[in-house]
């Protein structure tokens, strides 16, 4: 359990969440996968503030909780994403009748 | 540790596996279901980095919210028909993720990290542990940390203490963002009101 099976599996994580997030065609499938990102980057925050010496760590001991302050911050920030993305796909499914992104061409109906 | 190491790799197995199924599983409630088991594990993930605050945080927000929410979206427009298909860009894009995934274990090997030193380990673990629950000075003096000084800089040091000193201006806009998505999120839900095209 060392620093860096942290930041591979965080990565690999990551480019799942990237790969599907390209590749899927629903747009659920796709906020889903945003959220593995979310999720991936999150575990790498909270590893480097374990693992890691921050550079004001002699002036300051609670320096070493920076990481974990972001991660609350990406937390707070993927509710309101998916609280907006799921408006846009309530909005999207009353005009398309689907959702499925690749009808979503304008930005109109 | 060795039982931290079992944990660990019991964990990996199931976020790996679950946010594969996530992004291949055609059937896209299946798929919801698997996003919760990556979230528990990465909720078990935060525990073995002693972050237990963001572990909790993860189960109550991700697992709680998030996941019903999508769960929720879900079923309302459900495509029975079609479900999760792949788009045209499948194979580009596993190659670029691929590719990507190869430069970022290449850089997390690679560099050289500097670690915490060895002889501060203990106390930022306390000062870890001690942003979930305050530490009284018995506990603390068991540890190791016995000057009154040392204690001290312990029990203040917290998530919330620096969430209000150094960090309250991303703090505070977080909170006017998440005030902003909500109303977002409910202008874009509501019926449109006669000038509407429907």
């Amino acid at each position: 359990m060392s620093f860096e099976a942290f930041m591979i599996v965080a990565a690999i994580l990551f480019c799942i969440g990237l790969y599907g997030s390209l590749a899927r065609r629903n747009v659920l499938a796709v906020l889903m996968s945003i959220e593995l990102m979310f999720n991936a980057v999150n575990v790498t925050l909270v590893a480097m503030a374990k693992y890691l010496a921050p550079a004001a760590l002699q002036d300051d001991i609670s320096s070493v909780l920076t990481g974990q302050v972001f991660a609350v911050f990406i937390i707070t920030v993927a509710a309101a994403e998916i609280a907006l993305g799921l408006g846009i796909v309530f909005a999207m499914y009353r005009t398309h009748d689907s959702v499925d992104l690749s009808e979503a061409t304008g930005l109109r109906h | 540790m060795l039982f931290q190491d079992v944990t660990f790799w019991i964990l990996s197995v199931m976020a790996i596996g679950g946010a594969l199924g996530v992004v291949m599983v055609p059937d896209l409630f299946r798929a919801a279901l698997l996003l919760i088991v990556v979230f528990i594990a990465v909720a078990g993930f935060f525990i073995l980095l002693s972050a237990e605050f963001l572990a909790v945080v993860q189960v109550l927000i991700y697992v709680g919210a998030i996941a019903i929410l999508i769960i929720f979206a879900v079923m309302l427009t459900r495509d029975v028909q079609r479900g999760n298909l792949p788009n045209r860009l499948q194979l580009p894009a596993a190659v670029f993720a691929a590719l990507l995934l190869a430069a970022l274990v290449t850089v997390a090997v690679d560099t050289k990290w500097e670690f915490l030193p060895a002889d501060q380990q203990a106390r930022v673990d306390l000062v870890q542990t001690n942003s979930v629950t305050t530490l009284t000075g018995g506990v603390l003096t068991e540890q190791g940390v016995t000057s009154d000084e040392d204690q001290a800089e312990v029990q203040e040091a917290g998530l919330a203490d620096l969430l209000i000193s150094d960090y309250v201006l991303p703090f505070e806009a977080v909170s006017v963002l998440l005030l902003a998505a909500l109303i977002g999120a409910l202008v874009l839900v509501r019926p449109s009101s006669g000038t509407g095209r429907d």
